[in-house]
């Protein structure tokens, strides 16, 4: 595949996610009178700002070609850190403190897995996730902690203009960031060399290991970022919190068109899959429908994304093929 | 040389799940006796049915998310089965549960081999959507013990020989499993799917072929521990087995499984889950809250992982597989 088809195909997959947002905007706009209401939307956004602190850097790391099936884990091992430095009286600049650098030390801990002791990343983190979930649950057990202090919930909770939320501002300007990196500099190129051609990546003289082990601390700490916000916007913690976003996180990277074989997606793309999926859950919650029912339409739609390439290009080729003839 | 060293791997375990015994038992003799390690082997048997399934599955260079999923859909079938059709007897139960543990593998299995899709997106999203129709199927219920025929829950409780059918069913399995992939064609033919596929597709065997075979195994296991749970546990709900693949997944690497393909014993497998089945046995009587099991769990696969990804060192330095 040539590279000018390739972009061709990613600008193809982007405004296909678009339409699906307008066409869910006006399907529910249609079937609930409330749901045109600016909070009613800034409501919505609540949905998937956490998901995508993380989803952003995952995509990095999909892109490279590696996995992160801890993220979720992570976040209840930095809630529990939090929940009992809460405990012992430190303050909020402190508590955000010990959220990140929870979450940087157990993204080190997954990058020095996959480094130097040279596991395959889906393997380290199956193991991590287990680890980092097992901890939260070995120190709270079935107990619950929400001795936080009235001023942590403002990153969950608060406002920055207006209906625009701290959360959904912080995960513009994440955006921001992590689409300049990824799209307008070197470093960014690398990381998809690094996911098309591993090999030829390292014969080029690309520091692998050290960019391999960078994606997974900053994956990390994004983990350690949305624990923050989530602790903040929940007021308490328990073992289970975040329980299975790992699932929906790596399906709304895998929705923005980013490649499981790595060297392919957009941070644009991932955004857009980040408020349909969002608004899919919000709105079907407008609507009654329960949560599960979601989960098959994620599910088919998760098959459907990767399987659709496969078969148009089957469809081409045998036209193709028929044409010759 | 790599048999030679998997059962090295798999001496190792045995000693140390061994001495794990050992070390309970010296503290608390009334562990070792054979009551008790008939429990314990009663309560780790659908883990090891799984496992087996699931080991296939990874041999062949895949991965099954959705195995849990697949039991708790296929148990609700089977549920719902025997509240509506209590006279029917268990062997219709029987057939239904594996029947539709082995369509719904298969559809794991033909979306990998057919469309070529990347096997842990394909079961990530079969996982969800079972999961789903469980929902559906059951519209939120639960079908309780008091909906079940007394023989569709006496079964697995039968007991020949001082052990349930249950468990049994395990050991069974295991020999037969032990014997096939050592012994017949078909058995090394996943050896040779997964260790190499390109070298398998010279010799005239279809690697996606097996992988497609492998989840339909795999799941017709599933389903019928779908079976075994509810009636086990005598309730089917949504959310049984929840989470339940990645101990699966977790018993298979414990036990020596490669998850790039290719390497993986019986012995191992076995006694992968043997070692989650004794620690989750022995940390409520040591006195330990039974919350430390995950996290246990969680450092014996880091350090397993670890030390097998040091043995096979010299071989992916440069040229690595790619685990997905």
């Amino acid at each position: 595949m040539n590279p000018q088809s390739r972009f061709g195909g990613v600008l193809r997959w982007e405004s296909m996610l678009g339409l699906v947002l307008i066409f869910e905007v006006i399907l529910f706009a249609s079937l609930s009178p409330y749901f045109l209401n600016i909070w009613t939307l800034s409501d919505a956004t609540f949905n998937f700002t956490e998901r995508a602190v993380i989803a952003l850097p995952l995509a990095l790391l999909i892109i490279a070609g590696e996995i992160d099936i801890s993220v979720a884990a992570i976040i209840a091992l930095a809630s529990v850190t939090m929940g009992l430095a809460a405990g012992q009286g430190v303050g909020t600049p402190g508590l955000v403190a010990v959220g990140l650098g929870t979450g940087l030390v157990a993204g080190a801990i997954n990058g020095a897995l996959v480094t130097i002791g040279r596991v395959p990343s889906i393997v380290a983190t199956i193991g991590t996730m287990t680890l980092f979930r097992g901890v939260a649950y070995a120190v709270l057990g079935d107990r619950v902690l929400k001795d936080y202090p009235a001023s942590f919930s403002v990153f969950g909770q608060g406002y920055a203009v207006g209906p625009l939320s701290i959360e959904l501002t912080l995960v513009i300007v994440l955006a921001i960031v992590f689409g300049v990196f990824l799209h307008q500099t070197r470093w960014g190129r690398t990381i998809y060399a690094l996911g098309a051609n591993p090999i030829a990546a390292r014969w080029s003289g690309v520091p692998v290991d050290r960019y391999r082990f960078m994606l997974f601390a900053v994956t990390g700490l994004s983990s350690g970022l949305a624990a923050v916000l989530l602790t903040s916007r929940l007021g308490s913690t328990r073992p289970s919190i975040a329980q299975g976003w790992e699932l929906e996180i790596i399906s709304m990277v895998i929705l923005g068109g980013v490649s499981v074989w790595g060297g392919k997606g957009t941070i644009p793309g991932v955004m857009l899959a980040a408020v349909v999926l969002g608004l899919v859950n919000f709105g079907l919650g407008l609507l009654n429908v329960p949560g599960i029912v979601m989960s098959i339409i994620v599910g088919s739609l998760l098959i459907l994304v990767v399987a659709a390439p496969v078969l148009a290009g089957r469809w081409s080729a045998s036209r193709l093929a028929r044409r010759a003839t | 040389m790599t048999q030679n060293s998997a059962a090295r791997r798999d001496l190792a375990l045995g000693l140390i799940v061994l001495l794990l015994l050992g070390l309970v038992t010296a503290a608390f003799p009334q562990f070792a006796r054979p009551g008790n390690l008939a429990e314990v082997l009663d309560d780790s048997a659908i883990l090891i049915l799984l496992a087996l399934g699931q080991m296939l599955v990874i041999l062949t260079r895949g991965i099954d998310l959705s195995v849990a999923a697949n039991l708790a859909l296929s148990g609700m079938v089977v549920a719902l089965f025997n509240r509506n059709y209590p006279d029917a007897g268990v062997v219709p139960v029987l057939v239904m549960a594996i029947g539709s543990g082995a369509l719904l593998g298969l559809l794991n299995g033909m979306l990998v081999w057919r469309l070529k899709l990347p096997p842990i997106v394909v079961t990530l999203g079969t996982m969800s959507v079972y999961r789903g129709l469980i929902y559906l199927l059951s519209g939120g219920t639960w079908v309780n013990d008091n909906q079940m025929s007394a023989d569709f829950l006496g079964l697995v409780r039968f007991e020949v020989l001082g052990l349930t059918v249950l468990a049994w069913l395990a050991i069974i399995a295991a020999a037969v499993a032990a014997f096939a992939m050592r012994y017949t064609g078909s058995g090394r033919d996943f050896y040779a799917a997964g260790g190499n596929p390109a070298a398998a597709t010279y010799t005239g065997l279809d690697p996606g072929r097996m992988q497609c075979l492998a989840y339909t195994i795999c799941g017709a296991i599933a389903g019928l521990c779908g079976y075994l749970w509810v009636a086990r546990f005598a309730v089917a709900y949504t959310d049984i087995a929840l989470g339940f693949e990645l101990q699966v997944i977790a018993a298979c690497l414990i036990g020596g499984v490669a998850i790039a393909g290719g390497i993986g014993t019986v012995a191992g497998v076995v006694l992968g889950c043997l070692f989650i089945g004794v620690i989750r046995n022995a940390l409520p009587l040591i006195g330990i809250s039974p919350f430390w099991q995950m996290g246990i769990n969680g450092m014996v696969i880091v350090a397993a992982a670890v030390l097998s990804a040091r043995r096979r060192e010299d071989k992916r330095s440069i040229l690595e597989t790619r685990a997905a």
